[in-house]
């Protein structure tokens, strides 16, 4: 019986220490509104469950002791009980209204961090393609025309749209304090929409298994003001060399980088694969167009 | 020269060194012994060759515990490389060979031997059997899974170990990032042992629809054989899925086809998709065995009736089916977008409905109950506020939205252990402890099986519990290593000191085994647990013909009927009862699917194809045999004789 106790205290132990400010988990230490939006979908769910969990403590806890044979007389004889629809009906009616609620709040939460964040939407975002190769990650910038490996610096309140996919295994982008993650892939292109309303130092990594040193796959996110940003811009552009199509295949070859920063981006000799398995994007025509005006630039050049 | 090089170990270490002359030396000290104590021959006719369920079951229930111990010991090694930040006991190659392996045998090689075990044995005394419907197949089903394992448990010492995870995910488990051939032992491996297990879903379902009791009815039947019915079911409906996506890998890495490429028309999310349509269903194949485990025993010790049969089936049959459409939740993050997630999210949040039930069915078995703590009723209770996180945590990680931010990290790996282990490792050592005396006619020791549950119930939670922590602060899965500034240090040392107790929890009650062995009293009678269905009117240990007369059977708990209102299971007279042979075909079948298999992971073909054919000739022979096989018949007498010797001890 102790165990269970002391199972439930270091629950609601857990439970002050997540949702407590002193010392937050990445996860609930937002720094813009998709990963605020996760935080607050998750911690009112540990809320939820928790109280399914004392309530089904308790109830069990209280057959264990009341029903237990040490209690009961020599000569009692357990009754046979088949069951009761009634009864029956009510606790399969209780998780689905659970399951109903959280159905919606699972499709509205959903939708909110698989767009350009409210408030944000006439914003023009930025657009960053993030590509994965071991292991490493290549951030590039088509309008500033730059690019760099892994470290990334985005403006803050502005929408960002991560393009993504991998010269590899399947990969899993991932910045916890932005947002949400989503897998990089060889053969498609996936979009991951953050925004950052703070400015700030953040790590990001793959967090999906991709081989030997899938463990280091780590890069610096550094949030800045946009006059900041526009700064970092120009400095990149006059400080770097040229990323040459040798360079990159030499880059694509290294296993392990530190940072680094180049002007011009690969996606002039090396495109992002054009596959989607979005089913909302099929739909979407704004997408299509944008699809098709790359393939028309990349043709021209 | 050249040829041998393709067998030696690419990343050799003083461990696997060690384990190839431990392995050696083991080998030799059977093979010395065996001879010495002159075992072959008995070890031949009585175990190799043999079709008697409760014989296969034996041996599958010894396989899953050899391999838990193997399972374990990577384990130990995972937390020991994790303790402490910038570890170095493993390196990432190691580190990544070690977690595959963990994940293949705990799931493929010690939880479905487990269960095996456990339903061979059980199954067919709980619906008044004498075997299953194809008792030579049910040979062939075992002996593919332990060449299966034995495949895989040699990679490590013989041209290296499989290290893209057990999910092997394309491309990475292509050739080109896992050039090794540790990725075609994975393939070869699990094919041979799923094949195995396709074999005992057709040979179980078979036996529990067409051989049951007179008047034994489907919704008679005990929950156990219920939950026996939906995995069979479950298994043949996935299976040939997962042979197809493993041929497809192994096809792709051996002969350069282009199912799961990058390029070339290939598609590497394909794999993840189909192994997913069988992997996740496999997870229930696992799970609802235990769940009807759990229904017996706590049915049998709370001294009441289970509450809600009806229900119970339901919730059943509800999560089988619920369990085919739910597997896109493994990957929200591959960007299906909106609508397919939100669909897989409310599919799988809709499983919790039919478990619910099922935990408030078990709470209000106890109610009005007269429980008494034995242990296997005491993982069982384990089971239920131990398995509650499990599932709440679920239904958080079935949110897509909020996956985005558990997906790959430790929070999942928490969540599948605090599910796996409570649901199905729990289940099964309940179940060994409480059908023990039915297979070898002693029990187990009561106390040093208490210390070894306590051991492991708290354990378990000191080491799962600290990784919800760490995976929302952002530790990612399968990372061989972690730096100081993460801050993951502290909540990964105290897992690693759990996994200790855990281990140490396993190991008193391998202890448990031999002291009782060696110990225990033999005379305990049929029904040492004053229980409920049929398997316990008949002696322990069961003799070879299971019932000497067929039950006749009125109700779910036709034995506790029998007991209490005093009616005649056993009214007919006995008859002969008419035997299937032992055969040592289905061994030698196996022994050359063995060879064909390690052939084509070595890539050579002409042993292959000569593999092959053998496995044909044996088809072929066993064709011929049946014409003159007829099986034996055992005598009214002897089985009058065996009867009042068995029977006598508890008179």
């Amino acid at each position: 019986m102790k165990m269970k106790w002391t199972l439930l205290a270091l629950i609601f132990a857990v439970a002050t220490a997540l949702t407590g400010c002193e010392n937050p988990l990445a996860v609930f230490d937002p720094k813009g509104p998709q990963a605020a939006t996760l935080s607050d979908t998750i911690i009112l769910t540990i809320w939820i469950m928790l109280a399914i969990c004392v309530v089904v403590t308790v109830a069990f806890i209280y057959m264990l002791v009341k029903y237990r044979a040490s209690k009961q007389s020599k000569d009692y004889e357990p009754p046979h009980i088949e069951g009761s629809a009634v009864v029956e009906t009510i606790w399969t009616a209780i998780p689905i209204i659970i399951v109903a609620f959280l159905s919606v709040v699972t499709v509205v939460s959903l939708k909110d961090v698989e767009a350009t964040p409210k408030g944000y939407e006439n914003k023009e975002p930025l657009v960053i393609y993030a590509s994965s190769s071991n292991w490493k990650w290549h951030f590039s910038y088509p309008e500033e025309n730059i690019e760099t490996v892994n470290y990334v610096y985005v403006p803050t309140d502005r929408p960002l749209e991560f393009k993504l996919y991998s010269y590899g295994p399947i990969s899993s982008f991932w910045i916890p304090q932005l947002g949400g993650q989503k897998y990089a892939m060889a053969d498609m292109v996936t979009t991951l929409h953050l925004l950052a309303d703070e400015p700030g130092e953040m790590w990001g990594r793959n967090s999906n298994f991709s081989g030997k040193g899938s463990a280091h796959q780590l890069f610096d996110v550094q949030a800045v003001s946009p006059a900041e940003f526009e700064e970092w811009v120009e400095e990149a552009k006059a400080k770097s060399e040229p990323l040459t199509e040798e360079k990159f295949d030499e880059l694509l070859k290294t296993e392990h980088v530190g940072r680094q920063t180049f002007t011009g981006t690969h996606l002039e000799f090396s495109p992002a694969p054009e596959g989607s398995h979005n089913m909302d994007d099929m739909e979407n025509k704004e997408d299509m167009e944008d699809m098709e005006d790359m393939n028309h630039d990349m043709d021209h050049k | 020269m050249e040829f041998f090089e393709r067998f030696a170990v690419p990343h050799p270490s003083f461990a696997i060194y060690a384990s190839m002359v431990g392995i050696a030396l083991t080998s030799l000290a059977i093979v010395v012994g065996l001879t010495y104590f002159k075992k072959w021959g008995y070890l031949w006719r009585e175990w190799i060759t043999t079709v008697d369920h409760k014989r296969i079951g034996i041996m599958y229930i010894l396989a899953a515990l050899i391999m838990l111990l193997r399972g374990l010991v990577d384990a130990v090694m995972l937390r020991a490389q994790l303790a402490i930040p910038d570890n170095t006991i493993l390196d990432s190659q190691h580190y990544n060979e070690v977690f595959s392996a963990h994940g293949v045998i705990m799931i493929m090689f010690m939880a479905m031997p487990f269960l095996f075990g456990l339903m061979n044995i059980v199954t067919p005394l709980q619906i008044g059997a004498r075997d299953v419907a194809f008792p030579r197949l049910n040979a062939i089903s075992f002996w593919l899974f332990f060449m299966g394992a034995m495949l895989f448990n040699i990679a490590f010492v013989v041209g290296g170990a499989p290290d893209a995870g057990w999910t092997s995910y394309f491309p990475l488990a292509s050739e080109e990032f896992s050039p090794s051939v540790g990725t075609n032992y994975y393939m070869m491996s699990l094919q041979l042992s799923g094949l195995g297990t396709l074999m005992t879903g057709i040979n179980f379902l078979t036996t529990i629809f067409r051989m049951r009791a007179p008047g034994l009815k489907l919704m008679q039947l005990p929950m156990f054989t219920w939950a026996m019915l939906v995995t069979n079911v479950l298994i043949i409906a996935v299976f040939p899925l997962f042979a197809v996506a493993l041929a497809f890998g192994a096809m792709d890495r051996m002969f350069g086809t282009q199912f799961f490429t990058i390029g070339n028309g290939g598609m590497d999310m394909m794999w993840a998709n189909l192994f997913w349509v069988w992997g996740h269903p496999e997870v229930y194949i696992l799970i609802l065995p235990a769940f009807g485990i759990y229904s017996e025993i706590i049915s049998t010790f709370a001294r009441r009736n289970l509450y809600g049969y009806k229900s119970m089936v339901a919730s059943m049959v509800a999560i089988t089916i619920l369990s085919l459409v739910v597997w896109a939740h493994h990957f929200y993050t591959m960007g299906q977008g909106v609508l397919a997630n939100s669909i897989f999210s409310i599919a799988t949040m809709a499983i919790a409905v039919p478990t619910g039930i099922k935990i408030f069915n078990w709470l209000a078995t106890l109610r009005k109950g007269k429980i008494e703590f034995t242990t296997p009723m005491l993982w069982s209770l384990a089971f239920i506020p131990t398995f509650l996180i499990g599932g709440v945590t679920g239904v958080m990680l079935a949110m897509a939205s909020a996956d985005f931010q558990y997906h790959n990290t430790m929070f999942l790996v928490a969540h599948f252990h605090y599910t796996i282990i409570p649901g199905v490792v729990y289940a099964f050592i309940a179940g060994l402890i409480y059908w023990w005396p039915k297979m070898f006619g002693f029990m187990l020791n009561e106390k040093i099986g208490k210390v070894s549950f306590w051991l492991v119930a708290i354990f378990f939670n000191v080491t799962f519990f600290p990784m919800f922590i760490t995976g929302l602060d952002g530790q990612a899965r399968r990372m061989y290593t972690y730096s100081e500034e993460t801050g993951f240090g502290p909540l990964n040392l105290i897992a690693s000191i759990g996994a200790i107790g855990l281990a140490l929890g396993f190991i008193v009650l391998a202890y448990n085994i031999y002291w009782s062995t060696r110990y225990m009293p033999r005379n305990i009678g049929s029904d040492p647990w004053n229980a409920r269905s049929l398997e316990w009117s008949i002696p322990s240990p069961v003799p070879v013909y299971n019932f000497a007369t067929l039950p006749h059977v009125k109700s779910s708990q036709a034995f506790w009927d029998a007991k209490t209102k005093g009616h005649n299971l056993f009214p007919d007279k006995v008859e002969e009862i008419h035997m299937p042979n032992n055969s040592g075909v289905p061994f030698i079948m196996c022994v050359i699917f063995f060879i064909g298999a390690f052939s084509l992971i070595f890539d050579m073909i002409p042993l292959a194809i000569a593999s092959l054919i053998g496995v044909f000739a044996c088809m072929a022979y066993r064709s011929f045999e049946a014409n003159h096989d007829h099986g034996y018949h055992i005598h009214v007498k002897e089985i009058e004789e065996t009867e009042e010797r068995l029977r006598g001890a508890n008179k």
